[in-house]
């Protein structure tokens, strides 16, 4: 068992049972994250993204204690996956963690990952978000799993998390493919207590003496593909006898059959003791779909009910194209909202159960209250000055992109009037202009500009873009909880002067309430000029530095906000 | 036995704290448990909502149903109302009458507590004043814990021995008031517990 600290103190944990490791109380994530290090992982890579993020942290706090695994934040979620292929390439096992859209910035080496010969086990977490607590889309991670080939195991609870990630890494070396574990944010982010099993050693290094599975020349990699359709019917075998996926048949009613996937399974058992009958029950933990198992249970009822979390994937299977006799319901039937989080209310509905009694809650004298700015946040005075420096203008444009700043584009500021994906602002902000658009300006995080705005300033640059970009420093990743950004602030401007921005169009200055009017001088001056600027806004996040400073007061590890 | 607690509050008031607390002391009752929390964008100063289900069963749901919360236990006057629909019929809202108005249209107090004393099971207590009493106006959640512990199936002792563990790195005198706080809040209660 490894030291640890936990930045909420563990809230059991100390019951020791006969053998194996210590009893735990983990959030979701973390649970993937000890699943990983008992797996005996030698490296985890991810940047960080709402809900995944507290993969990595644990992994890093464990680090920092124990020396291994090595865990480190990466410039993007696609930088993480090919550090964990170099991982495994050399026979040692790897963990990726990202959320759901992290995973179209990781598209290219995860579809690529999928045909190479992976040595040792590749484990990708991804952590969907449906109902966007935090995220741009609902997108669906199986689909992936699927475009790719590769087995999917979708926990439904904690411990299951757990046990999951050490299963993917045996079956990534089985399959040498890399093993997706997809979660969602109602377990990525609940806490429940987990058993361990004992841990297993670390991989020994081990580099393929063949190395044509790794190199997708177009000779080698139609060899490689042809091996991954191969080893389809040996997945599709796993898949039917894994016990994930367990089917319960009532050999005395055929009526309704209940299909559930993931944590939809927790919303079924939920209202399972007010059903008159016990349906038969299927229930899909790991993919690829278990199709034997399907049928087996089509064959037995007359209707079946689908319950998944997220889109309507094992539906949409289900129904196909040419009509049949069996009745289906679920999320393309009307029968559950097809988009937000799934509850136990909406199940219940699905169940034909009659909706709960609750207190009456008509003319609640309640408001909204979205989320905002701190108090004091330096953002709050870039857009002060980036909403003067156009007050006034028949036409402007604002793009900007992801992270607290999106807040921006909310009142009182209204500042910012796009937020697509990440590192958009500056691609948008350069067709805008070309398209004949006005002022145009990119707001953008220093995180997010590492992340994925380099590469759109190349653009920028090398056609002269007429644009104002304006990169939000404030030395942290800061919507996801304050984690360091992969490089300092120091090394923005060198970098973005080393992509060839001219030095007269370049200023750094600092984002505070008594420097909005030079802000706004210096941008309408670049307003004017018809070519490429950018102002780099700087000033520290004002949760960060109060982290630090309390940290510099006390050095102690661990302790929530009172 | 389950008792199933909505805690809702505002981004950055330390609606964590009290779930963990609660949820470890339950845990150490020897209950099943499941803690269900909001991060990300949603925390920074709006609405924050956390789900702890406690029960000598095993749980199933990471959330609670509508019309299923044994309490609503609210930081702040007006969120508790936020969530009423998941109070169950016969449930307890137990809340601070403290306002955060970091919004424009902040309802009148009278109007909201109003609408709450209307319900059968209301508390309302003084949180921002315990914890001024206590010696912070950080500790009204554990004022808040304090008055909540007198409806929960836990004892006293064990939620005070939660307080002292996560608050110990931070050093004696803040377990100290922290602990103020849960006893002033605890003796706070003008409404009869069931």
């Amino acid at each position: 068992m490894f030291p640890m600290v936990v930045y909420l103190p563990r809230v059991s944990g100390s019951t020791s049972i006969k053998r194996g490791p210590v009893r735990q109380v983990l959030l979701g994530d973390e649970a993937v994250a000890l699943g990983a290090v008992h797996a005996g992982i030698t490296a985890a890579y991810a940047y960080p993204g709402t809900p995944s993020t507290e993969i990595l942290e644990y992994l890093i706090r464990l680090s920092d204690q124990a020396g291994k695994p090595k865990a480190c934040w990466c410039a993007n979620e696609k930088t993480a996956f090919e550090e964990a292929l170099g991982v495994s390439m050399v026979g040692r096992r790897a963990l990726v963690a990202m959320k759901h859209v992290g995973l179209n910035v990781a598209a290219d080496p995860f579809m690529n990952g999928a045909i190479v010969q992976i040595n040792g086990g590749l484990v990708v977490a991804v952590a969907d978000d449906p109902g966007m607590h935090s995220s741009q889309n609902e997108q669906d991670s199986r689909y992936f799993a699927d475009m790719a080939r590769i087995p999917c195991l979708e926990p439904a609870n904690q411990q299951e998390a757990y046990e999951m990630v050490r299963e993917a890494f045996e079956l990534s070396e089985q399959f040498h493919v890399p093993v997706m574990v997809r979660l969602v944010t109602r377990l990525a982010h609940s806490r429940a207590v987990v058993r361990p099993q004992p841990p297993l050693a670390e991989r020994p290094m081990k580099k393929p003496r063949d190395t044509r599975g790794w190199t997708l020349l177009p000779a080698y990699a139609r060899m490689q593909w042809r091996d991954l359709l191969d080893r389809q019917p040996d997945m599709l075998a796993f898949s039917e006898a894994s016990p994930n996926n367990q089917l319960v048949l009532n050999p005395e009613r055929h009526d309704l059959g209940v299909i559930t996937t993931g944590l939809a399974r927790n919303y079924y058992f939920e209202n399972f003791g007010e059903l008159r009958h016990r349906p038969s029950h299927l229930h899909v933990g790991a993919y690829p779909l278990p199709v034997a198992r399907i049928r087996e249970l089509a064959a037995h009822v007359d209707k079946l009910l689908v319950l998944e979390e997220g889109n309507p994937y094992l539906e949409r299977y289900l129904r196909g194209l040419l009509p049949q006799a069996l009745r289906i319901e679920g999320k393309l039937s009307g029968h559950l909202p097809q988009d937000g989080e799934l509850t136990p209310d909406f199940v219940r509905l699905a169940l034909d159960l009659p909706g709960r009694r609750s207190v009456s809650t008509t003319d609640l004298p309640v408001r909204n209250r979205p989320p905002q700015l701190c108090q004091g946040c330096p953002h709050a005075d870039s857009y002060a000055a980036i909403r003067a420096s156009i007050e006034g203008l028949e036409q402007s444009l604002v793009a900007s992109d992801i992270g607290c700043y999106t807040l921006g584009a909310l009142p009182p500021y209204s500042a910012i009037e796009s937020c697509v994906c990440m590192g958009a602002s500056i691609g948008m902000a350069k067709g805008a202009a070309e398209a004949g658009m006005n002022p145009v300006f990119a707001v953008i995080g220093d995180s997010t500009f590492l992340h994925s705005g380099v590469t759109p300033l190349m653009d920028a640059v090398a056609h002269d873009a007429d644009i104002v970009l304006v990169i939000l420093d404030n030395s942290t990743v800061g919507m996801t909880g304050g984690q360091p950004t992969i490089l300092p602030s120091s090394a923005l401007e060198p970098l973005v002067l080393g992509l060839g921005v001219h030095p007269e169009h370049l200023h750094v200055l600092e984002a505070h309430p008594k420097r909005v009017g030079e802000m706004t001088e210096v941008l309408r001056r670049e307003i004017r000029h018809h070519g490429l600027s950018v102002v780099i806004a700087v000033r520290e996040c004002i949760e960060t530095a109060k982290r630090r400073r309390r940290e510099e007061r006390s050095p102690q590890p661990g302790g929530a906000e009172g | 036995m389950k008792y199933d607690i909505l805690l809702a509050g505002v981004g950055g008031q330390g609606l964590l704290s009290m779930a963990v607390i609660i949820a470890s002391a339950a845990m150490k009752n020897g209950y099943f448990v499941k803690q269900s929390e909001v991060h990300g964008m949603s925390q920074r100063g709006g609405a924050v909502l956390a789900n702890l289900r406690i029960s000598d069963q095993p749980i199933h749901s990471d959330i609670i149903a509508r019309g299923d919360a044994d309490m609503i236990l609210s930081l702040e006057i007006m969120e508790g109302l936020r969530y009423l629909d998941y109070l169950a019929a016969d449930g307890t809202m137990l809340t601070s009458t403290g306002r955060v108005e970091n919004i424009g249209d902040y309802p009148a107090q009278e109007e909201i507590v109003d609408r709450i004393q209307q319900l059968p099971h209301t508390c309302l207590v003084q949180a921002d004043d315990l914890a001024k009493e206590a010696g912070t106006v950080l500790a009204g959640n554990m004022a808040m814990v304090g008055a909540a512990s007198v409806f929960l199936p836990l004892e006293a002792e064990g939620l005070e021995i939660q307080i002292e563990r996560l608050f110990r790195p931070k050093g004696g005198k803040v377990v100290e008031t922290n602990l103020r706080a849960f006893r002033l809040g605890r003796n706070s209660l003008s409404c009869a517990a069931p």
